[in-house]
């Protein structure tokens, strides 16, 4: 059946009677050009769905340029909302239904396959009938084009609508548009409402007025022409919940852990949680520095760490590469640092805005000389707050440099989870400044452990030279074999005592099987989900999800040889198995495989790719279909994926 | 640098007033390994006079360095220190500095680490104005690296990399200082002069923000004759005098030429850093009034409490 196109009647004195749909989810998204405003009306949604008690997962859609030329597929900037009666812990396979500024947008979406077969369109009519005849011939190309599926599209003048009320529609559209969804999802509009507040607090309180006012007309729009309804009952949370993203989520469990310095420079997709950071230092007490390149705010934060409490810095991809030198004189000095990364894809500059988790290997491994750090990731908003606190402890306790791999994903994925019990032995430091007992060694090493107190200057009889050459426990410069052989021991010997403190992962699903899924940082989500549908349908598939990846936590070769075979999934890239040239000799792997391979001496296989946005979970259960069907000596089998299209 | 640094903060008051007084072995660390005849011998000669004459408590003194012969200063004091790495000294000052405004800050940097690989820094730490004293040890040459061409090598002087001489007019680092928004405070001075260099030391600490000081420096491995005019010819040296920047009655017997230069007037002071006949020391420009980034910046942390109260009205705003 093609698109059935619906231009609603002329709006009457007799509503229709909608028809209430009741799903345990649905995937909403709003797409528009860049600066019409579809983010801030899905964040909006997002957020009053969250806070009404739904479980959400946000993601942005985010064109590559600032100011892209209208009605380009290419410029289609949006926001996308999946919310569920339960939680719901990725942004899941297609969307039911969109809201579209224009046909050329929606076509970026149609294309990419973002859309359920059935999705339902609310489109902005006005293109239908405008003065060029370029926009009105697209405009019936585009249609024809989307006619190719069985999306249901409903016309709605959304500019005419606005009219009503403003000059600009360009201005307040995107109200008009959460009007609409507000009504067809039987959103609280009290608390559209405040958080229309909320997010235009910076504005005057006429911008609020107007918002209001075109937030309510699109409602009654929708009230008298929109046939449908649909409901996703919220379930009561058990606790007291919050609602933010990764970034915020970064920043606030920065305050939670004391942090009072952070040292950045701007990067994408890093930067927000900086924004954050700095209004929030204003009030708390502390302070955000912009430092004049990447380079510096390493320092900066070093040079604070060294004398004093430990420092942050946040940054992404690029940034990261040039704070190499400074990583490694941490590393050297046993000068605490925590260092944020919020990867997105690479090489060089890469895909600025999307994610991609290709960065642990340069983490691990990218300074010269051997350069132990310990390094975790966050597969959760709610793991972004508490990586903070987790990662200040350890660098201080370790006097070590702790990075925490977040991504594009986690930074602008909304979700609601416990609110936080703040608890204040987070935000104690362990700065000191009472004399130290004369002839103290800077480097005191507990020489079974690593372990040393460090002196922080302005400490009496402490007094010494911090040096990124190589040293002896004096902190005198060394370079004889014995001392840096000893040294590098010394700084080694410590991850080692943090991994006999980890616990092993936990396996979800049954702890053996045919398949064990391993993953890292913010496909969790999706992964359990994947794991989830392959169960229901009789796989003995489980998963694993590794927090630290630095050190590696303990008991993963156990784990891995309950399982036929170990296969990782991942958002960067690998070659084909099956591709041109490749050869199991040749063949370049997932980073997380590398480095499984090496440290358990497993057979690890791995599934990745590299699109641009977060894995979907029936991607994943497809492509461990093939895998298990690659592994099955039965030589038919119908897949999951093939069963449900037929 | 001392009234203004000595910022009321709780946190930082383990070591109180006391009645210590120090001597100049309260200050020597190891014995320098920099070669006979070097430039820096006489420069920790004059820092450690300093060090002894403004009674710095070590434990609150740091020294912090970047790579090169002259960034193993820090080894030779007692002081705490900072040997960090190649054209980086500035951005770890100014973490130690955002840190810790109790604590009384000198970088010690050669001209490739300042003027070279770290000037983005440079020019930004001079902006920043940070209450802190700069010295770049200026032997216009990697010497550490052995004999390769910096920015500040004279147009012509051969090295290993530029064997038929520097190909580029030198930079001059004074002229870039006077021209970065901001400075407020850019000195000249040289080795071989002991006292106008600790005159000149002195006034870079005593003043109210960066300090920035170049200190002419002979490397006599690869560099022991580009000064030699200046060393024997006094009358090659112009020393500026004012009140406000530098005087030193001692050397007025040997060097005759002197100009008064109030510091405060930046347009002269650009003209005398142009290269000219005559090495020109003293201090070209001193402002006290230029705004400081850590007064600007540094929000002191609140109590552990109230912070817990602040986060809880933030989880607030985000509860469900």
């Amino acid at each position: 059946m093609p698109t059935e196109i619906l231009a609603p009647e002329p709006a009457s004195s007799h509503p229709p009677e909608p028809t209430l749909v009741r799903r345990a989810e649905h995937t909403v998204e709003i797409v528009s050009d860049s600066g019409e405003g579809a983010q801030k009306c899905g964040q909006i949604f997002g957020a009053v769905s969250a806070k009404m008690g739904n479980g959400i997962w946000t993601v942005e859609i985010i064109p590559a340029e600032i100011q892209p030329p209208p009605r380009m597929p290419d410029g289609a900037s949006g926001y996308r909302i999946r919310i569920g009666s339960g939680p719901v812990t990725n942004w899941g396979d297609e969307t039911n239904l969109v809201v579209a500024f224009n046909e050329q947008v929606l076509l970026a979406r149609h294309r990419l396959g973002a859309l359920a077969p059935d999705a339902i369109i609310l489109l902005e009519s006005k293109w239908a009938s405008h003065p060029d005849e370029d926009v009105v011939r697209a405009w019936h190309a585009a249609l024809e084009e989307l006619a190719t599926r069985r999306y249901r599209v409903v016309l709605v003048p959304m500019d005419e609508q606005c009219l009503t009320l403003v000059d600009n529609p360009r201005k307040g559209k995107n109200m008009f548009a959460l009007g609409l969804l507000a009504c067809i999802y039987d959103r609280d509009m009290g608390r559209i409402r405040d958080q229309i507040a909320y997010a235009f607090r910076k504005k005057s309180e006429e911008v609020y007025e107007q918002n209001v006012k075109l937030l309510q007309l699109g409602y009654d729009w929708a009230q008298q022409n929109i046939d449908f309804r649909f409901d996703v009952p919220a379930t009561p949370a058990a606790q007291p919940m919050v609602v933010m993203n990764g970034n915020e989520a970064i920043g606030m469990g920065a305050l939670a852990a004391g942090f009072e310095l952070c040292a950045m420079y701007p990067i994408t997709p890093a930067t927000s949680a900086s924004h954050y950071l700095g209004e929030m230092f204003d009030r708390f007490g502390g302070v955000l520095h912009q430092a004049e390149d990447e380079i510096a705010a390493a320092g900066v934060a070093i040079g604070a760490s060294y004398a004093g409490p430990v420092a942050l810095t946040i940054t992404s991809g690029p940034g990261l590469a040039l704070k190499t030198e400074f990583i490694g004189l941490a590393v050297m000095t046993e000068t605490p640092l925590v260092l944020v990364d919020v990867q997105r894809g690479g090489p060089s500059t890469g895909l600025p805005t999307k994610v991609e988790q290709s960065d642990l290997l340069a983490v691990l491994y990218g300074q010269p000389g051997d350069a132990p750090k310990v390094v975790f990731a966050p597969a959760t908003i709610e793991e972004c707050f508490h990586a903070m606190i987790t990662a200040r402890r350890i660098a201080e306790a370790f006097r070590c440099v702790v990075v925490v791999l977040s991504d594009a994903n986690l930074a602008t994925g909304v979700q609601p989870f416990p609110r936080p019990v703040v608890d204040e032995r987070w935000m104690q430091t362990s700065f000191d400044q009472d004399a130290v007992p004369p002839g103290t060694k800077p480097y005191n090493w507990d020489e079974r452990t690593g372990l040393s107190r460090r002196i922080i200057p302005g400490q009496p009889n402490g007094a010494y030279t911090l040096t990124g050459l190589e040293h002896d426990n004096r902190s005198k410069v060394a370079y004889t074999s014995g001392v840096h052989q000893h040294s590098s021991t010394m700084r080694s010997r410590k991850l080692a005592v943090l991994q006999s403190l980890l616990l092993p992962p936990a396996i979800h699903g049954d702890d053996a099987g045919d398949l064990l899924v391993v993953g890292w940082g913010s496909t969790k989500g999706a992964i359990e989900e994947a794991v989830d549908r392959l169960r229901a349908a009789g796989h003995g598939v489980s998963s694993l999800h590794l927090t630290f990846l630095s050190p590696l936590q303990p008991g993963l070769r156990e784990a891995f040889a309950r399982f036929k075979h170990v296969c990782t999934v991942e958002l960067n890239y690998s070659d084909e198995p099956d591709a041109p040239f490749i050869t199991a000799d040749n063949r370049r792997l997932g980073q997380l495989a590398w480095l499984l391979r090496a440290a358990t001496l497993t057979d690890v296989d791995c599934w990745t790719r590299v699109p641009g946005e977060p894995l979907r979970p029936g991607a994943i259960v497809d492509a461990i279909e093939k895998k298990l069907v690659g592994h099955r000596p039965a030589p038919n089998v119908t897949t999951l994926s093939e069963r449900g299209a037929a | 640098m001392t009234a203004c640094s000595e910022m009321a903060c709780p946190l930082f008051s383990a070591v109180g007033d006391d009645d210590r007084s120090f001597e100049l072995s309260d200050y020597e660390g190891a014995a320098a390994r920099w070669c006979p005849g070097c430039g820096d011998h006489s420069i920790l000669t004059a820092v450690e006079r300093l060090l002894v004459a403004e009674q710095l408590k070590p434990e609150q003194t740091v020294f912090v360095s970047g790579i090169g012969c002259s960034s193993r200063f820090p080894h030779y004091l007692k002081t705490y220190g900072f040997h960090g790495i190649h054209g980086r000294a500035l951005p770890v000052a100014t973490g130690v500095r955002l840190q810790r405004p109790d604590l009384t800050v000198f970088v010690v940097m050669g001209d490739g680490d300042c003027t070279s690989i770290g000037a983005g820094h440079w020019i930004h730490a001079m902006r920043y104005n940070m209450r802190m004293v700069a010295l770049m040890l200026d032997n216009a040459i990697y010497g550490l690296t052995k004999n390769q061409t910096s920015p500040t090598t004279p147009q012509g002087h051969p090295s290993n990399t530029q064997p038929k001489g520097s190909y580029l007019p030198a930079l001059n680092p004074v002229e870039v200082a006077l021209g970065v928004t901001n400075a407020s405070f850019v000195a000249q001075t040289a080795e071989w002069v002991p006292a106008h260099l600790f005159a000149t030391l002195r006034a870079a600490y005593r003043h109210d923000g960066f300090a920035f000081v170049r200190i002419l420096q002979r490397c006599p491995i690869y560099t022991p004759g580009i000064y030699q005019l200046a060393v024997q010819r006094p009358d090659v040296i112009e020393l500026l005098v004012h009140d406000d920047g530098v005087t030193v009655p001692e050397l007025e017997r040997t060097y005759k030429n002197r100009v008064a230069h109030d510091p405060r007037d930046l347009d002269r002071a650009r003209q005398l850093a142009a290269v000219g006949d005559r090495v020109r020391l003293g201090v070209f420009y001193r402002d006290e009034t230029k705004v400081k980034y850590e007064d600007l910046r540094r929000v002191p942390t609140h109590a552990v409490q109230e912070r817990i109260g602040l986060l809880n009205a933030e989880l607030d705003k985000y509860a469900v």
